[in-house]
Formats: structure tokens, sequence, C-alpha cells
């Protein structure tokens, strides 16, 4: 359960116990200007995740990702979760870019939640938006 | 390993099997006279880590292309190198690669520039190394054309604070700060000099490092002036283009051209389509090579040899572990076709 939950639900035990009846301000609303807001977070790590593509420090032989994926293609975000082959079982996407992490660019395996595997993640995704979800599509 | 006189013989199983058109078979073998061969390397990329340590994927494919062209039988009466020897420019990258491709055992080696060749200092010292940037020579009845392809105009090429940041820019090939290829003004008038003493039904046959033609600018898959240079050679009866830079397989005829392009020894490029936020203009008669496995990574990879019979090419791809495909150009249709893959494709080339 995320912290604002808890919160939320300790403000409304409060106002119960007190009797208080105030304008629901917690109620989940928002604006265009939040909305616009938010697209511009996740376009500013799209933009990190270009910034990936093209970074020797993720390895160790200064190869970068963009060598052999320009503007990300071949890299079929729409197709995961999916079985691949060669790891014998279903993976999702992250487990692919360390794949390459590892023998293209002979690095060491991000973390999942690393942030800049979420970058990675998301410019692969925007470079491929709007082509549908396959999931299982080889 | 395959040699080329067990390739040959390949072949003709496969015709027994009535898989080659007949004519295709006259084309390439009728008058063995005329005929020769040359191998095609390209794009090998060697690219410099720190001191003389390289990156040893590329290495080894540069290196695998060399040992195998040492092991054809009949040799090839010369080697072509498409461009891109290096990845950033540099001394070391090019002398690193140059010494690795002295050990092909072959009379002669003809060069082309690429633009991870050039961009550090303009070609300086890929000249002092290879000669010209462009150039002729004839070969057995065969007049053939090198251009550097990969210029840009002068205010690109001289508004950067270093060679360094140059070639930078331009070894990202979907870097927007990039520019657009072309031959330009004076090597243009240098090839209608140079072709002007060439009687026009002599074959012609003109190496770039792009494509002479305009296929998708994204990537510089693309020259500017292709269709002035096309211009030029449009009074030849046989003329073929064989380019590097992308990668991939390609093969179009426009009027009287045929292009072919020739696979990388370093890695593969995705075909353009792939790329879904911009339009294409990939010629229709390409039949894709089949899609790489990231987890073999000489895949997708090789190098080619080629047949020569009256001026017409037949392309033959060396992939490691892949099916070899042989591009020929079909005298009945016109143009450049696989000659397997002419009415089928299978899952594996299928991109998207
Ligand atoms: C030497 C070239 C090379 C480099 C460098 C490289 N890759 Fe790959 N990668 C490939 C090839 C080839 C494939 C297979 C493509 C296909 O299936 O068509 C692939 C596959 C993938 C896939 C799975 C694609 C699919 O269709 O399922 C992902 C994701 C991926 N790469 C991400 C990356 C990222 C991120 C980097 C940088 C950390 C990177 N790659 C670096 C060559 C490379
Ligand atoms: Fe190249
Ligand atoms: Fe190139």
């Amino acid at each position: 359960m995320n912290i604002f939950i808890v919160w939320k639900r300790l403000l409304l035990a409060c106002l119960v116990t007190t009797g208080l009846m105030i304008s629901p301000a917690y109620a989940d609303n928002f604006t265009k200007e939040d909305v616009d807001g938010w697209y511009q977070e996740y376009l500013s790590v799209v933009d990190k995740g270009r910034v990936a593509f093209t970074d020797a420090s993720l390895g160790t032989n200064g190869v970068v990702c963009a060598q052999c994926h320009p503007n990300g293609a071949n890299t079929h975000p729409e197709t995961y979760p999916k079985f691949q082959k060669q790891l014998g079982s279903v993976v999702q996407m992250w487990e692919m870019v360390n794949w390459c992490i590892r023998n293209p660019l002979e690095g060491v395996d991000l973390s999942p939640t690393d942030p800049r595997m979420t970058a990675i993640l998301s410019y692969i995704a925007h470079e491929r938006r709007g082509v549908k979800m396959e999931p299982g599509k080889h | 390993m395959t040699t080329r006189r067990n390739f040959i013989k390949n072949s003709g199983l496969l015709l027994a099997g009535s898989v080659l058109p007949v004519s295709l078979i006259e084309l390439s073998f009728a008058k063995t006279s005329d005929n020769f061969t040359f191998a095609y390397i390209s794009d090998s990329h060697i690219q410099q880590i720190k001191g003389n340590k390289f990156v040893r994927n590329w290495d080894r494919g540069l290196i695998r292309a060399v040992a195998e062209t040492n092991m054809m039988d009949p040799k090839p009466d010369f080697v072509m190198y498409g461009g891109d020897i290096a990845q950033l420019g540099k001394k070391a990258e090019l002398d690193h690669g140059l010494e690795i491709l002295s050990g092909l055992r072959v009379p002669e080696t003809h060069y082309v520039m690429g633009e991870h060749d050039y961009y550090l200092d303009l070609g300086e010292y890929w000249e002092s190394q290879l000669g010209p940037q462009y150039y002729s020579f004839d070969h057995k009845g065969v007049h053939f054309v090198v251009l550097n392809s990969i210029l840009v105009d002068e205010g690109w090429t001289n508004k950067w604070a270093s060679g360094e940041e140059r070639m930078g820019v331009m070894a990202g090939l979907d870097d927007p700060r990039g520019s657009p290829f072309m031959v330009g003004e004076k090597q243009r008038k240098w090839l209608a000099d140079d072709l002007e003493k060439v009687n026009k039904d002599t074959p012609l046959v003109v190496f770039s490092h792009s494509p002479l033609q305009k296929l998708f600018k994204n990537w510089n898959f693309w020259t500017e002036d292709a269709e002035q240079v096309q211009a030029i050679l449009k009074p030849f009866k046989t003329v073929s283009v064989m380019y590097g830079h992308v990668h991939q397989i390609q093969y179009n005829q426009i009027d009287n051209i045929s292009f072919n392009s020739v696979m990388a020894t370093a890695w593969p490029w995705p075909y353009p389509k792939t790329y879904v936020q911009a339009p294409n203009m990939m010629p229709k008669l390409t039949v894709d090579m089949n899609r790489a496995d990231p987890f073999f990574e000489r895949d997708a990879t090789g190098w080619q040899m080629i047949d020569v019979n009256s001026g017409r090419l037949s392309v033959d791809f060396f992939l490691p572990e892949n099916e070899k495909r042989r591009v020929a150009f079909n005298a009945a249709k016109g143009h450049p076709e696989d000659v397997v893959y002419a009415t089928n494709t299978t899952a594996a080339q299928k991109h998207y």
C-alpha cells in the first residue's frame, strides 16, 4: 500500500472521529496542467534513455547500443513478454537489454529498477510509439 | 570450410534440383574466358578501446573475412574494401585494420573511403596510407571507378570545434546533427571527364560507400546528388554500382544501373522499415536477409565474392552459419535477383 493511501485513510479516520466535514480535496482529481507536466516528466526520461543509448559507460569496450540499434530499431518492445528461444523461457524486455549490455558491450547487468534501465526502456518504447501491442510475437 | 570450387559444385547441385533459372547459369558460365572474380570486404569498424586493445567482436569479423578470402580457389583477381575500416577514424584503428587486411594473399586491394575513416582528419591519414580518395582502373575489359561519396557541404564540415567532435557526430548513424552525404561538384566533374574517354559499350562498375540512391535519409542510406551521378552514368550500356555503409543486403535497378550493397564484417543494421517514425524509399526488389540472432555475434555479418561476366555482377554472400545467398543480374528481367529467394521469403526474413 502506498504512503499516500495510508495518509488519506488516516485523514478520513480523523474527519470521521471529529465529525468535521470539509470539501474533499483528496479526491483523485487533476488538471490539464498536471497531465502535461507528467508527460514532460516522461519525455525527460526518454531523453535520458537516448543518452544511455550512446553511453559507453554502460559497458567496458566503448561499444554503445545506438551502434546496432539506430533510433532504438529492432528492439520490438510491443512483443514482450515473449518466449526468447535462446533463453528458453518467457522473459521481459529488460532481460534482453541486460543480455546486450553483457555481450556486445561487455558490461555488467543493470537492476530492473535502475533509473538507467527505466530510461532505456522508455526511449525504446517512445521510438516505437503507435505500434500495436503483440505480446508473445516472435 | 567451403572453397570456391566446392561452392560452384554446390551451385551445380542446386541446378540439378531445377531451382535456378537456366538463363542465369548460361549468363554465369557461358564464356568462361570473359569471367573473373573479385572479393568484397567492407565495414569492419575497427574500434580502439585503449592503447593496443581493440573491440574483439569487430576484429574477429575482419579476421574471418580475410581468412575465408584467402581460402578461395581459384583466387579472386583483387579485393575491394568498401569503407569504414575504422570506427572513429583514428590512426591506431586504421593501422590495426590495415594490418589485418595485409594478411590478404591477393595481387591487389583497392579501397573506398567511408565516413568513419574520413571525418576525424578529412581523410588525411587514410590518403597517406592508401592513396587518392577517388580514382579509376581497368581490369579485363571492365572500367572500374571508385568515388568518395560521403562528403558533405563545407559549412557543416568546418563548423566543429575539433575533428574528434565532428567524427563523433558523423559516427552516430541516427544522430540528427549529421548531414546528408554527397559526391559533390568537383568529383562529378572528374567522373564526367574520366568517363569521357571510355567507350560506352565498356562495362562500367562504380564503387561508392553510400548507396548513390536515395533510400532512407535518417540513417544516411542516401546520396544527396544521386540523380546527378546517375545521369553521368546514363550513356553506358552496362552499369553496376556497389556500395557498403548499409550493413545489410540491398539490391535495386534504376534505368540502366544495377545496384548491389555488401554486408559489414562488424555488425548488421536494421532495415529502415523497422523504424516506424520515418518514411523510407527502400527498393521493392530487395528480398531482405534473415533477422540477426543476437546470441551469435557473427550473425548477419559477412563478406562476398563477385563473379563478373561480360560486366554483369553475380554477388555471392558468405554469411557465417547461414545459407549463402546469391544476388545475380537476370538478363531476361533486366535487374538483379536472388535466385533462391525470388519468390519466397521465410519467417526469419520478416523484419518489423
Ligand atoms: C553488436 C550489436 C548490438 C549492440 C551493440 C546492442 N545490441 Fe541489442 N540486439 C542486437 C541484435 C542483432 C538483436 C536481435 C534483433 C532482432 O531480433 O531482430 C538485439 C536484440 C535486442 C533486444 C531484443 C529485441 C527483440 O526483438 O526482442 C533488445 C531489447 C536490445 N537488443 C537492446 C539493446 C540495448 C539496450 C543495447 C545497449 C545496451 C543493445 N541492445 C546493444 C545487437 C546489438
Ligand atoms: Fe559502416
Ligand atoms: Fe558508413
